[in-house]
């Protein structure tokens, strides 16, 4: 057994107990989204039963037990990647919002004809078409950062691609090629060349240790149900000068100091960015699953990915040598637990179909990376995605299952 | 792993393997008609020729996807060339109400078919196409099968003579 993760951690997590077509289940598509921890779904359920009332705006004894719920759950987060303060925690419903409300609020605020905004070939479409669509309205370039041909950034022309440049954007992990970007160094050259750095950390939050400060960013986002969470909650973390001087992205209750026939005052950050009534109860379940990681230690669970990782590639490479390619960084420590499969000329889908029929969960696509798939020269890829939960009998269970897809593809 | 040859019936992995009227039409004459499914990233490129006399002269495909998109892009072209455009326009229903599932669903297996699904009454001979029948079976690989058929008909509109 890889690292020192508990060996009976499959049992904190109740769907993993079921089976799909007669056989158990083997989950590894978690890049998409995770499963969720009995302390996570118990905390939901808890607070439905026990608590729930409105946030902010009651007196009485419920009330303030909801926000309280509320609040000590974006201390919990704030904790959790290390920010300043936790008025730097916003509440979002994924981090496809938190991207769009930088590129809103701060994107219609501060860019414009001139200007540019620098992403990397391996984004997702959620940090892509923001500003694709404020480009359009704002009259800015859209630039990007080349990619290497093993799968990592191009980063020898970075001097001059960040030439007028307000804002970089890139993903910490890709979520396609499993890379780990090099935010730090991306950090000091874009405030170098006066710009900003937004961050996409939806694979990277739920997998590595994560230090706001000292990764340099401006702008994080991560998404709940990536990390143990629920759907429907997302965070954006800023540094609080930046939120301060940012206008107001949706408009609505809670968001607002006062209100007047003639215009209104916003809220003190974060609420300033938190319209309409909060997901109350998907927020509590997010504070439940980050003391659930960091019950597990995210230092381990950044180690056992990495021993599976080398286990998994180990074992497709023994297995089935160059008729099957994973795409990315070679070597474990360079990448997450992202596995984009390349088997032989067998089309993913087909691959994932045969897979689901042994109950292996993997998924067939161009996991909203257009850009990059185009770059890759694949039309998809079969991607298996490792976390916490996952062993080596789930890579061998993958192994094994896809050998009936080269049976059948086999001409 | 029973399910698994209800799908990938030998048929249509003939047909994925030695795809039938593979290639590109020139424009115009031809007319061309692009589709793609999101979900799995296929991509289908349809050209038909329709003739003065309403007749689908040639048809050509190119692109990529799954042995579902292929296979069926594949057999539509084989089964429409040398038709009028209004038989295909049938043969596009008829195939089409195979691959729902609502018609499925109601008729359990195939003689109810034209209850829920719309069939057109003259009925069309499905043919090769029947192999595909399987895959009503795995819900999300229908948008891989109907994918050259909805682009079909794009192109089918686009021609001069409808
Ligand atoms: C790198 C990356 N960014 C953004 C997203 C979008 O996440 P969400 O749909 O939760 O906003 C994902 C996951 O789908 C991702 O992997």
């Amino acid at each position: 057994m890889s690292a020192s993760l508990p060996p009976a951690i499959k049992d904190d997590f109740p769907l993993l107990s079921r089976s799909v077509h007669g056989r158990p289940i083997v989950y590894l598509d978690s890049a998409a989204t995770s499963q969720k921890p009995r302390a996570v779904l118990d905390a939901m359920a808890v607070y439905y039963a026990t608590v729930n009332a409105n946030v902010h705006r009651g007196a009485y004894e419920i009330a303030a037990q909801a926000t309280e719920a509320m609040e000590g759950a974006r201390r919990a987060v704030a904790r959790f990647v290390n920010a300043a303060s936790a008025n730097e925690i916003v509440f979002t419903k994924n981090v496809t919002e938190a991207i769009n409300l930088v590129a809103r609020s701060w994107g219609g605020a501060n860019l414009g004809p001139g200007d540019a905004v620098l992403v990397t070939e391996m984004e997702h479409h959620a940090n892509i078409v923001p500003w694709h669509i404020m480009a359009a309205e704002r009259g800015f370039e859209l630039r990007w950062i080349p990619l290497t041909p093993d799968g990592r950034l191009d980063l020898e022309n970075l001097d001059r691609l960040l030439d007028g440049v307000k804002l970089v954007g890139c993903t910490a992990m890709s979520n396609v090629l499993g890379t780990l970007n090099p935010i730090r160094r991306l950090a000091d050259a874009a405030h170098g060349a006066g710009a900003l750095l937004l961050v996409d950390a939806a694979q990277y939050v739920p997998h590595l240790p994560t230090d706001v400060q000292a990764l340099g960013a401006d702008f994080l986002g991560f998404t709940g149900h990536k990390m143990c969470g629920p759907t429907g909650i997302g965070v954006l973390w800023a540094r609080a000068e930046l939120l301060d001087a940012m206008p107001p992205f949706l408009g609505g209750g809670e968001m607002i100091l006062d209100v007047r026939k003639d215009g209104f005052l916003p809220n003190e950050i974060p609420h300033k960015f938190e319209a309409g009534t909060p997901p109350i109860a998907e927020i509590v379940g997010l504070g439940a699953a980050v003391e659930y990681l960091s019950g597990l230690g995210m230092d381990r669970v950044r180690e056992h990915e990495v021993s599976l990782t080398a286990y998994a590639l180990r074992t497709l490479s023994e297995r089935y040598g160059d008729d099957l390619v994973v795409h990315g960084p070679p070597e474990p420590a360079a990448r997450g637990g992202v596995l984009s499969m390349a088997y032989r000329d067998v089309h993913p889908h087909d691959v994932s179909q045969v897979l689901d029929q042994h109950g292996v969960c993997v998924r067939a696509g161009h996991h909203c990376a257009k850009p990059l798939m185009r770059q890759l020269g694949v039309g998809a890829t079969a991607r298996a995605s490792l976390y916490v939960y996952n062993d080596e009998s789930d890579i061998d269970a993958l192994a094994d299952a896809l050998a009936e897809a080269g049976e059948l593809f086999a001409w | 792993m029973s399910g698994l040859e209800d799908l990938y019936r030998e048929i249509l992995l003939d047909h994925y393997r030695n795809p039938r009227h593979r290639g590109e039409l020139e424009v115009p004459p031809a007319v061309r008609a692009e589709g793609f499914n999101p979900l799995c990233g296929d991509e289908v490129i349809v050209y038909v020729d329709v003739g003065a006399d309403d007749v689908v002269q040639a048809v050509a495909i190119g692109g990529q996807g799954c042995s579902i998109s292929q296979s069926s892009a594949s057999m539509m072209a084989a089964g429409i060339r040398g038709r009028p455009v209004a038989e295909v326009r049938r043969l596009v229903r008829a195939f089409k109400s195979m691959m729902s599932i609502h018609s499925h669903e109601i008729g359990g297996e195939a003689e109810d078919d034209d209850e829920g699904g719309g069939l057109d009454p003259d009925d069309m001979k499905l043919g090769d196409l029947e192999a595909l029948r399987g895959v009503v079976k795995f819900p999300v690989r229908i948008k891989c099968a109907t994918l050259s058929w909805n682009t079909l008909v794009q192109a089918l509109d686009e021609t001069a003579h409808p």
